[in-house]
């Protein structure tokens, strides 16, 4: 019987007001991501100079590519009489130098606070300027409100709410909406919808502008990303599939075509783990009325293999979890479905409907100990449980390496910003194929814990007793 | 595929009035236009004032560093700098009063309050930094006010820094309110009496990589003892101690030298620059200091420091400047401080300097580096990466030195590239930093990687 201490009820200590060593980013941020992913664009944050080189640092520091994110470098004068005249400037100066077909603008919580309004201003801008290349998408971030995990989702409701027409005819092909995940899952997600022949378009596929192959020069708007017209095709498409299962209603582009554009969702869960990948599949064939390719059976066949070879170490696993909710909901249910009980899952983000979801997935998972859910955490709340629970191992990104500095709570990281190992973007855990190779990074992450201490453990448990024996006669436990 | 970058050749990389901020050393003496602000839209690698004060301060060990606004400028600054330290490592804990809508709305200063209640409650720190941000600038909160009754009734420092972010995109004005700061805590309240001691204050050291704890060693061999560094491995507690100081040095000239004049000013410390960025100006500066202390004994130990270590660091660059000589570098760091040291090592290493610039350069430091450059060599102020990336291309750049935002630019033109940021883990200070920098400049300018970079095979089309 779950633990009534460990249910959804203890989930945020709500006299807490620091907040210490966070788990999340601010809104822009994600908006920022997810304006990557639309071809020929540039993102452009409309406040102090400091938030865009935050974002971009913090950006470059993961994808290790150079990102350009622009800013209007509000300065105290304009706080105070307006920021109008630096953003058109801004405007001109980002369409000389970059000549990008997009400008996606994301205030911040000065502009907000300030008021500023940027229909008006864009209006405006427009008018002096007549005919020009750029759509300016204006996008509302206050992070004072959100987290970046809805920042993306808003930006991409917003990308999609910008080109969307009535007068679209309806087509064959079917949306895909994705989250804020790694340049690799999004091809791994490419690949088995290719693999399946589907005509698709995904958007925002950030794939190739922010994971570039070498090429010797530096491309100010790397190429890639949904093309502008695909995306206004959206409004007509057969099917949204939206890995979105725990994003609200509100900011939800999937929701947003069916309800302005009839356009049926079916809202998913991130094809992370075997079940939730066959949800994929299975929505696959109901569209396309064909049955999956062989190949992913195979791949789906080595995954149940490599999960039988594994599934007596898996079992010891005691993971927190933590990070955006629809990753954290996808690792959750990787780990139920191995055996593996999850000690704490947690977000940062407090506006999702990830509790429900979890709460789902945990009753079917018929587990003796129920996780502690936490949601507007930080890694104080996040520690606290992990210890309290008996974590031995974590999944997320690099804000949790404190549990492993600190209590040798091994990370295998996942999730964004990854910024103190190579790679963070070709992480892997999307399809059959991806849900395996990230289970072997899971599985070999206990082992090398395991190997590296359990002689030194068992030798220094067991012969104490041998020794407490020895001085009292009698095994004391 | 198309053509790799089709918008590049329609575009203008070189925004007009960027034009006085770009200028080639030698006989054309236009002088460079510096110390405003960013261009709106030119994608500055700059940050801001909140950001300049927050690296400043945040090494200072035992102290609580909150700040207060939303949460995004805790969250990109936490646990960001190598800096280490001896003892505690409250420091490393990012905390933000996480301003959500009806605190912008009614106003943030009783969460500020609220934290700063249970912050000491928690952790009982000795001092408080309360970090201004852009809302908290906009909206009005009374933050001296929050503070100075958070210091009475706790009886602790409870200090505000004023960094609301859009004051300036220039970090420069952020060090100011660092220095401002500081200042506060060091000064002795009524009634407080600090002893003199012939110990010196080592302002503008950060202990990245334990950089601090290099000089103290050398310092103490020479028969020197530091106080405190500012604010690298610095406790709350030696920091008051330090208007009792003997002597201040100063590093990084961007972030301390308002606070060094106040210091002589009120309290009769005298200050001179150093720079232990490489053997020489390690060298001179160990000089530069024994001199003060005018002892014969201290003299004499110097001396003897120098010519040790000294030539353990000619071995290694007689053996790597055979391989770099004549390489052609760039250098792109955030103050003029760190660009001098830099083009000093690398031109001892017979590389050729064709390309520098800081962030937070003034028009003098610009001035002084013209000088030390052969003529030709771009100098800009506050470059944007469309700048950096043109003169790359044009200087055929072998290896750059910079901060992590250039770091992937300059690896994507086949460059090679300098670590000299604030995150690095490795220190670069005294002797056997020189060393080091050597051996990292080596490293990557003639890694093997290059050659495969620089090969045409195709497969990326």
């Amino acid at each position: 019987m779950p633990d009534s201490n460990h249910t959804s009820s203890n989930r945020t200590d709500t006299a807490k007001q620091v907040n210490e060593n966070q788990c999340h980013m601010c809104m822009p941020l994600g908006g920022v991501i997810a304006f990557k992913g639309v071809e020929g664009s540039m993102a452009l944050v409309h406040g102090s100079q400091g938030c865009s080189t935050y974002m971009r640092l913090t950006n470059v520091e993961h994808y290790h590519e150079p990102i350009d994110v622009a800013s209007s470098s509000l300065n105290e004068k304009q706080t105070i009489y307006g920021g109008e005249k630096n953003l058109k400037k801004a405007l001109d100066n980002v369409r000389r130098v970059y000549n990008p077909k997009v400008i996606g603008i994301l205030t911040t919580c000065l502009t907000e606070t300030m008021g500023e309004d940027l229909n008006r201003i864009i209006a405006s801008y427009k008018a002096e300027k007549g005919e020009i290349y750029t759509d300016i998408i204006p996008v509302s971030t206050p992070s004072y409100d959100k987290s970046h995990t809805e920042g993306f989702w808003t930006a991409t409701r917003d990308i999609i709410a910008h080109y969307a027409r009535k007068d679209i005819a309806y087509h064959r092909k079917i949306n895909v909406i994705v989250p804020h995940i790694s340049t690799a899952d999004i091809k791994a997600i490419k690949l088995i919808l290719d693999t399946w022949g589907v005509d698709y378009t995904l958007l925002p596929d950030y794939s190739m502008t922010l994971d570039r192959p070498f090429a010797g020069k530096y491309a100010k708007i790397p190429e890639g990303g949904t093309s502008t017209a695909d995306i206004a095709e959206m409004s007509g498409g057969l099917v949204t599939i939206q890995f979105g299962l725990t994003c609200e209603e509100s900011i939800s582009p999937g929701h947003y075509l069916e309800e302005n554009f009839g356009v049926p969702l079916i809202n998913l869960p991130l094809p992370i783990g075997i079940g939730n990948t066959d949800m994929f599949m299975d929505a696959l064939a109901r569209i396309t009325g064909k049955t999956m390719p062989k190949n992913l059976g195979y791949e789906r066949g080595w995954l149940i293999d490599a999960m039988a070879d594994s599934h007596k170490y898996n079992a010891s696993a005691r993971p927190a979890i933590y990070g955006e909710p629809e990753l954290v909901y996808a690792y959750a249910s990787l780990c139920l479905e191995n055996g593996s009980v999850p000690s704490v899952i947690a977000s940062g983000s407090v506006h999702s409907r990830l509790a429900p979801a979890l709460d789902r997935l945990l009753e079917e998972s018929d587990c003796d100990e129920m996780p502690v859910i936490l949601e507007g955490a930080d890694f104080s709340m996040i520690e606290a449980a992990a210890l309290e629970t008996g974590a031995n191992i974590a999944i997320g990104h690099s804000g949790g390496r404190l549990l492993t500095e600190n209590h040798d709570i091994r990370i295998v990281r996942a999730g964004f910003p990854i910024h103190d190992r190579e790679g963070g973007q070709r992480i892997l855990s999307a399809g059959y194929a991806g849900t395996l190779t990230f289970l072997d990074r899971f599985t070999n992450t206990l082992l090398e814990k395991k190997h590296s201490s359990y002689r030194e453990l068992r030798k220094q448990e067991l012969l104490s007793k041998i020794a407490a024996v020895t001085e009292t006669g009698f095994t004391t436990e | 595929m198309q053509e790799v970058c089709p918008l590049t050749t329609e575009t203008d990389s070189l925004i007009a009035e960027r034009r006085e901020s770009i200028v080639t050393s030698g006989k054309h003496k236009t002088s460079i236009s510096c110390t405003s602000d960013s261009l709106a839209g030119s994608v500055s690698q700059r940050a801001c004032v909140f950001c300049g004060a927050r690296v400043v301060l945040n090494p200072v060990t035992d102290a609580v560093h909150l700040v207060h606004g939303p949460i995004g400028c805790a969250s990109y600054t936490y646990d960001i700098r190598g800096s280490l330290s001896s003892g505690t490592e409250t420091y490393r804990k990012s905390f933000s009063t996480d301003m959500k809508e009806r605190d912008v709305i009614f106003g943030g200063e009783k969460k500020l309050a609220a934290c700063i209640d249970e912050l000491v409650e928690k952790y009982n720190p000795p001092a408080i930094f309360v970090y201004s941000t852009c809302v908290v600038g906009m909206i009005g909160d009374d933050i001296v006010a929050v503070c100075r009754e958070a210091s009475q009734a706790y009886d602790i420092d409870v200090i505000p820094v004023e960094s609301s972010g859009f004051i300036s995109g220039n970090k420069v004005v952020g060090y100011r309110a660092a220095g401002e700061a500081l200042y506060k805590l060091i000064t002795p309240k009524d009634g407080e009496f600090v002893d003199k001691t012939r110990k010196l204050n080592f302002l503008g050291e950060y202990n990245l990589g334990g950089e601090k704890w290099v000089v103290e060693r050398y310092l103490k061999e020479m028969g020197i003892e530091i106080n405190v560094a500012m604010t690298g491995d610095a406790t709350v507690e030696a920091l008051k101690k330090s208007s009792g100081s003997f002597l201040n040095l100063v590093q990084c000239t961007g972030s301390m030298h308002w606070l060094a004049n106040r210091m002589e000013e009120d309290f009769s410390i005298p200050y001179i620059d150093i720079n232990f960025f490489g053997a020489d100006n390690t060298a001179e500066s160990l000089r530069k200091i024994a001199e003060f202390y005018d002892d014969p004994e201290i003299t004499a130990r110097t001396e003897a420091l120098i010519n040790r270590e000294i030539a353990a660091v000619r071995e290694v660059n007689e053996k790597y400047r055979k391989k770099l000589a004549g390489k052609r570098a760039a250098i792109y760091v955030g103050g003029a401080f760190k660009a001098f040291a830099i083009i000093r090592q690398l031109q001892d290493l017979g590389m050729e300097i064709v390309l520098t610039g800081t962030q937070t350069g003034k028009k003098e430091e610009y001035e002084r580096m013209g000088r030390l450059l052969s003529e030709g060599t771009v100098i800009i102020d506050d470059a944007n990466p469309a700048e950096i990336e043109k003169f790359l291309i044009e200087k055929k750049v072998d290896v750059m030195a910079g901060g992590v935002k250039e770091r992937f630019l300059a690896y994507k033109l086949g460059v090679g590239f300098i670590d000299h940021n604030h995150d690095r883990k490795d220190g670069l200070i005294g002797f056997e930093g020189a060393v080091r920098f050597i051996r990292e400049v080596h490293a990557t300018t003639c890694s093997p990687v290059w050659k495969y970079l620089r090969e045409e095979r195709g497969g990326t089309e």
